[in-house]
């Protein structure tokens, strides 16, 4: 049950591009067709997720042990590059295409602050290994949900007559505004009817 | 004692992180096309399209490749395909001719009768979708500059007389401009060209000479009297053929009554 909990608690609830705002790089800057996107999201849920698994090891076996709790930011950062790195050459030798699409938003990932928040959010919470996991998983699905539905939208918004002033990226902002404040319904009560 | 620990810890873990990153990279590494990066180097690097591949790296790679023709880059002239042909190792370089963009209109508000006054906003293609534009003439230049906004060399401007040209030392033939005009009233032609026919209209001579008085009304002087001009008269409009193009030709422009022929430099 706790899993599920955890699952529409990252995806909607504390959503990371929409309630958190964290990670908003990527929401303006890949959202503009939705094939880019679904391929950054799976990309962020990957590291997001193997992160989350790492981290926790790295807290728990090393630095808890050891009493050096105060570098968990700086080692954080080391394994989260490193992931983003690892990521960056499978996509490159699997997906050229989708690497060219994601272009710098790729590497850029390494100093997404989605990814450093799940992994200090998790220690904050005291997660367990597999819980752990699981909000990384589902804080990755989250921000992909986010930026499928920002990228269908602004598809859409291309067909549409916009002001000049208002054309680009000004009409994204206030799109993304409207879809963060519709992500405002979904709060802490919802959990307590859904699972009691 | 415990910043020993802290430097021990952080520095081992970087050295495994580092380790399997090496590793990974051996695993996962990509070959590169060598003869694609060459070409890139070689290449203009203006990201212009002409050649009809998404930027000068797509071209590389069809051309590593073989999937494309060499000398489809017009502004590299025929210097670049040069350089290409000696990497791909195919011999004497394409020999193409450069071509340049002309506005085929002479036409402004003060020589060609308006319909009505446009105050849209200023893009080519939106006066375009009012009855073709505020001209009378409905084959020439609208005057809002919309090609101007896409030439990457910005070899078109506007002169005094409200009128655009492009200016043919600066333009590296991209044919951007052809594209975004709504009346394709800009088409290519040689640069070796002296003289060119500005006008674009089709309509009968007597319906040119009523809206505007610099248009060509098909009097075929130019065809007749000139025929070493290349100049040739179809469908109500003169056109200079560059294949058989003379010195002549500065006499038929002369000669025009409505001095539609002018030179295109």
């Amino acid at each position: 049950m706790i899993y599920i909990g955890l699952f529409i608690t990252y995806i909607f609830i504390n959503n990371f591009i929409l309630t958190q705002f964290l990670g908003l790089c990527p929401f303006i800057g890949v959202s503009k067709n939705s094939e880019s996107a679904i391929g950054m999201g799976m990309a962020v849920t990957f590291v997001m997720g193997i992160a989350s698994i790492i981290t926790y090891l790295v807290y728990h076996f090393l630095l808890l042990p050891l009493n050096l709790t105060y570098l968990q930011t700086l080692s954080f950062i080391l394994v989260i590059a490193s992931l983003v790195q690892f990521v960056e050459m499978v996509i490159q030798k699997n997906s050229p295409s989708l690497y060219q699409a994601l272009g710098i938003f790729l590497p850029l990932i390494t100093t997404n602050c989605a990814v450093l928040g799940i992994a200090l959010i998790n220690i904050t919470e005291g997660y367990n290994l597999m819980q752990s996991f699981t909000a990384g998983l589902a804080a990755g699905i989250g921000f992909t949900l986010a930026l499928v539905l920002m990228s269908n939208i602004r598809e859409r918004l291309d067909l549409h007559p916009v002001r000049k002033a208002f054309r680009g990226v000004p009409i994204a902002f206030i799109s993304g505004g409207l879809m963060a404040l519709a992500f405002m319904a979904f709060d802490k009560s919802l959990l307590t009817n859904l699972l009691g | 004692m415990n910043i020993l620990f802290a430097f021990l810890v952080i520095a081992a873990l970087a050295l495994v992180l580092g380790f399997a990153l090496a590793v990974a990279a051996k695993k996962f590494a990509v070959e590169k096309d060598v003869t694609a990066e060459q070409i890139l180097a070689i290449l203009p690097g203006a990201n212009c399209g002409a050649c009809g591949f998404p930027g000068c790296s797509g071209y590389a790679d069809a051309l590593s490749k073989g999937t494309a023709e060499n000398g489809l880059c017009s502004p590299g002239g025929a210097k670049t395909s040069k350089a290409v042909s000696e990497i791909l190792g195919t011999g004497g370089a394409v020999e193409t001719e450069k071509m340049v963009a002309f506005v085929h209109c002479r036409g402004n508000h003060e020589v060609t009768a308006q319909d009505y006054e446009y105050r849209g906003i200023s893009d080519c293609n939106a006066a375009h979708l009012l009855f073709k534009g505020d001209s009378s003439c409905k084959f020439g230049c609208h005057h809002l500059g919309s090609c101007i906004e896409v030439c990457p060399v910005e070899a078109i401007y506007r002169d005094e007389k409200d009128n655009i040209m492009v200016d043919p030392e600066k333009c590296i033939g991209c044919k951007k401009c052809t594209l975004v005009c709504p009346t394709q009233v800009i088409k290519m032609i040689p640069y070796r060209g002296s003289h060119a026919v500005a006008c674009n209209n089709h309509d009968k001579g007597a319906v040119v000479r009523k809206i505007c008085s610099v248009g060509c009304i098909a009097c075929k002087i130019c065809e007749r009297k000139f025929p070493e001009s290349g100049c040739t008269v179809s469908d109500n409009l003169s056109s200079v053929d560059y294949a058989k193009e003379t010195a002549q030709i500065a006499d038929a422009a002369a000669a025009c009554p409505t001095k539609c022929i002018v030179t295109a430099k």
